[in-house]
């Protein structure tokens, strides 16, 4: 049986999308057990492959049942295959837990911001799940096109299906979101063209025999590096995400936030890691100087853009945008403790992201305000979300023991070794902003209990909440926090796994190692 | 607007002469001896699928069943996108056909030899989507094709006889859960396979239900993908044209 | 020159499907019209399937479709019941290409269908597909 568990992990979510296609439109309230019972067997087989990979190394799953081939060259894969690593492990554990999380989290979201429309709504979000963690786990480098598109049609759709502004994001993101996969299936085929196979180790053999100057190679990997950072928001590529994630409907931005851009985070390493190799990727093409300075501009310009925003989901976009920075940074500082960092940084980052994702949630349906304004006295009214809330900030700004904090001593550790001091100071200033950010959301939050601040921007709430034709309206102060259990409870989950992450970052960075170490890259730079 | 005309311009020029860079190191045009036509993998899907697969069809051998689990995804990307356009457009619940058209499209002088000549293509259109899908190891055809055509066939109805009429033989609701089922068929087969203790799609195992050898089973089973696919395929061909022709309304139409 | 010809001529099938390629990017990026950035996209996508394509091409080599006379090459293949003749690989076009571009289309056509409903929507809701209209009609709204 837990030799079934990697595919388990896809198929869940997939059965449970075709159990509400058949039977969710005439049973609606069969719809959320589904999604939760398929995205809990999914959790659990995450968790179940995890530790198989810690027990018994890289665990490889073959499709179609068909045995490596024998030729005089080696052997090599005849159909897809699924590779499972200590990382990949790790980002599947977090893509099945934020899912589930999620999808406790929004039930109610779901039912007030698109009726008539639950059970489509359900289908998009376990398909777009089973793309994520598809696209984590493939070992074949087509399927893994597939599998970004089955995960980027349905967040078009999971976007479109919210708000007037939020179809027009969602059309951008479709157009950048195509050109970002052609560009990755046109990379793909440059490397079937030179290797002719397109299993990732396969690939990565016949590109050692291969001449090491051969141009096509290196434009396959400037290819799938704009692909992939076109679907990552890295900064000068990332003007789709801020309008689709802030103005898509609760539970879609809740997911696709902590998720969408991670994973291709994890997608770009492994592509760095393991088909093209550490020893190509970093030593022999020197790039590292130009990545890492464009991640600079990245964070700089990100943290910037979210000090200078006053709506709050607006905000963390681009705070994301920022984060995008660290880890494409962290990833060709060229070091295994940069890159460490890197990995380190996509489970904290994507809770993080998740818990602020979901307290701000909260705090807009109960406030009804999208702005900055809204935490004005928050710690009498909302005391556990307030609590969830400062967890997340202190590790978005970087303090311990929250995971946070790790992250940066990690990437900052890195960036030293590296002697990458822009890349260092970068993440000093961004780490700065945050502070100024949640510092003053915070403030706000803690001493500004009446409506003496911020009066002049009032009207403009006004506007924006009923333009956003939020169902639940603004409370009277003292019933703020009756917010439901099934909202707090993910959200308290997501701040514990701050601190568990932080305070069990020692193992985490060691299963890490042990994996980057089989990919060569210990001694590489 | 010329700004950005010009910075596209210039993307494309530096995306171009890079692409361009590249081709100096890829093989000529129809080099049987490129790395990719002479490489193991392809060698072996010629000469040795047919001897485990019993289908001659090379590239129905590798899509359905060397790369299924690929195209079990092809298909719920179909499956997304049909339900994608539903949850933008669609008015949410699935409406019956109404029972009284809609003024305009009582208004409409429907073409009596159109009318005639589309019942007498329909039937045929579907009988030869039939022997495409079923034929699909011996020729060119296969799911797609075949779900494509039987599709392309409702839609015909739709556009001589109106909307209303080519919902009454697949409404909404039948089309998503034929959609689903065709998906069902083929991670269901997937499912059967895990169950009798194989790995996920590893078909050869299903000769413990259908009988015969283990060759004749994965031939067997790419057949019943394949309708799997034509099921869904031939659902969403239809849903994205009611859709997209009403604008959600799944009335009137073109 | 001649060198240059024969090197054009040699690779012909890269230029084509470059230049179509560069057409579509060119309309996605710069034409103001959604429906002329979505025939853009149709032109990017189609260029890429030419280029997969292009690739499995063998000259002078057969369809994928066994038939059973095909040339033999050397020796015989050996399997548990039956003796086949080893198929010369070079008379038999790549198979792999197609299987990837078939998948391919597929997702083209999902992906074009999704973005023609979602343009319909935002036409439903601005009541134009011209890009810059619809940001203007936007900073109306949000002036008022």
């Amino acid at each position: 049986m837990t030799e079934q568990f990697p595919i388990l992990i896809i198929i869940a979510p997939l059965f449970g999308a075709i159990l509400i296609a058949l039977l969710g439109f005439r049973h609606q309230s069969l719809c959320l057990p589904t999604v939760l019972g398929s995205l809990a067997i999914s959790c659990a087989a995450a968790v179940g492959t995890f530790l198989k990979v810690l027990e018994q190394g890289t665990v490889l799953y073959n499709l179609s049942g068909w045995e490596r081939v024998t030729t005089p060259r080696g052997l090599f894969s005849v159909s897809i295959e699924y590779r499972v690593d200590a990382i990949s492990g790790l980002v599947l554990v977090a893509i099945a837990a934020v899912g589930l999380l999620n999808a406790i989290y929004s039930k109610v979201h779901v039912v007030t911001e698109t009726p008539n429309k639950v059970p489509h709504y359900y289908i998009l979000y376990l398909l777009l799940v089973a793309g994520l963690a598809g696209m984590t786990i493939t070992n074949d480098a087509f399927n893994l096109y597939v599998l970004i598109e089955i995960s980027s049609l349905s967040s078009y759709a999971l976007i479109a299906i919210g708000s007037r502004r939020a179809v027009l994001a969602s059309f951008n993101y479709v157009i950048m979101g195509t050109i970002g996969a052609s560009f990755y299936l046109l990379g793909v085929g440059y490397l079937y063209i030179k290797t002719g196979t397109l299993n990732m180790t396969d690939i990565h053999a016949a590109l050692a025999t291969l001449p090491k100057d051969s141009p096509s190679v290196q434009v396959a990997l400037i290819l799938i590096l704009i692909g992939l950072w076109i679907k990552m928001a890295f900064f000068p590529l990332h003007g789709w995400l801020p309008n689709a994630y802030a103005y898509s409907p609760t539970a879609t931005s809740t997911l696709m936030g902590p998720l969408v851009t991670q994973v291709m985070i994890y997608i770009m390493i492994r592509m760095m890691l393991s088909l093209f190799g550490a020893e190509y990727v970093f030593d022999h093409l020197q790039w590292t100087n130009i990545v890492v300075g464009l991640s600079v501009i990245a964070i700089v310009a990100g943290s910037l853009f979210a000090l200078s925003r006053s709506d709050l989901r607006k905000m963390l976009t681009y705070l994301i945008v920022a984060e995008v920075g660290y880890m494409v940074g962290g990833a060709w500082l060229a070091n295994s403790m940069g890159m460490t960092g890197a990995i380190y940084h996509i489970l904290s980052d994507a809770m993080m992201t998740f818990t602020l994702f979901m307290v701000i949630g909260i705090i807009i349906t109960r406030t009804g305000k999208t702005e900055l304004t809204a935490f004005q006295g928050l710690f009498r009214k909302m005391p556990i979300t307030m609590t969830g809330f400062t967890i997340a900030a202190l590790s978005m700004i970087g303090l311990p023991p929250t995971c946070g904090f790790f992250s940066k001593y990690y990437l900052v550790r890195g960036g030293i070794e590296a002697g990458q001091w822009a890349y260092v100071g970068a993440l000093l200033f961004s780490s700065l902003i945050n502070a100024v950010i949640f510092f003053r959301l915070i403030e706000m939050a803690y001493f500004h209990g009446g409506k003496a601040y911020g009066e002049e921007i009032t009207d403009k709430d006004h506007e924006h909440h009923h333009s956003r034709g939020r169902e639940l309206d603004a409370q009277p102060d003292e019933t703020l926090e009756q917010v439901p259990w099934s909202m707090l409870a993910p959200m308290l989950m997501a701040a514990a796994s701050l601190l568990a992450i932080g305070i069990f970052n020692r193992p985490i960075a060691g299963w890490i190692n042990a994996a980057l170490e089989t990919l060569n890259l210990a001694q590489g730079g | 607007m010329k700004p950005m005309k010009l910075a596209a311009l210039l993307t494309v020029i530096v995306t171009g002469g890079l692409l361009l860079f590249a081709t100096s190191d890829l093989p000529d045009w129809g080099d049987p001896l490129s790395p990719a036509n002479a490489s193991d993998l392809s060698t072996y899907y010629i000469q040795d699928s047919r001897d485990v697969t019993e289908v001659p069809n090379l590239v129905t051998a590798v899509l359905a069943d060397y790369r299924g689990y690929d195209t079990m995804f092809e298909t719920v990307v179909i499956f997304v996108a049909g339900l994608g356009i539903l949850s933008i457009l669609g008015q949410g619940k699935c409406e019956e056909p109404l029972a009284q058209p809609v003024a305009s499209e009582q208004n409409r002088e429907r073409d009596m030899i159109t009318i005639i000549t589309c019942r007498l293509v329909v039937p045929i259109i579907q009988i030869f989507a039939l022997y495409v899908i079923a034929h699909g190891h011996y020729s060119p055809g296969g799911g797609f094709q075949g779900g494509v055509m039987l599709g392309s066939s409702f839609i015909l109805i739709a556009l001589t006889s109106g909307l209303p009429d080519a919902l009454k033989r697949m409404s909404q609701e039948r089309a998503i859960f034929l959609a689903g089922l065709g998906v069902l068929i083929y991670a269901g087969t997937g499912l059967v396979c895990m169950a009798l203790g194989r790995n996920f799609l590893d078909y050869e195992i299903l000769h413990k239900l259908m009988g015969g050898t283990g060759v004749k089973a994965r031939y067997d089973s790419m057949l019943i993908v394949e309708i799997g696919v034509a099921f869904t395929v031939m659902a969403i061909m239809f849903i994205i044209y009611a859709v997209l022709s009403s604008k959600g309304r799944m009335r009137g139409g073109l | 020159m001649d060198v240059f010809l024969d090197f054009l001529i040699a690779k012909f099938n890269y230029w084509i499907y470059v230049i179509l390629m560069m057409i579509g990017l060119f309309a996605m990026i710069a034409k103001n019209n959604l429906i002329k950035k979505l025939v853009g996209m149709c032109i990017f996508q189609t260029a890429i399937i030419l280029f997969y394509v292009s690739i499995g091409v063998k000259e002078d080599a057969r369809i994928p479709i066994l038939t059973g006379h095909e040339v033999p090459h050397g020796g015989h293949y050996h399997t548990e019941d039956h003796e086949r003749p080893y198929i010369d690989a070079k008379t038999v076009t790549n198979p792999i290409p197609h299987v990837l571009m078939l998948t391919a289309i597929v997702v083209g056509v999902s992906t074009l269908g999704m973005a023609l409903a979602i343009a319909q929507k935002v036409h439903l809701h601005y009541d134009s597909l011209e890009e810059d209209e619809i940001l203007a009609k936007l900073q109306l709204g949000n002036n008022d």
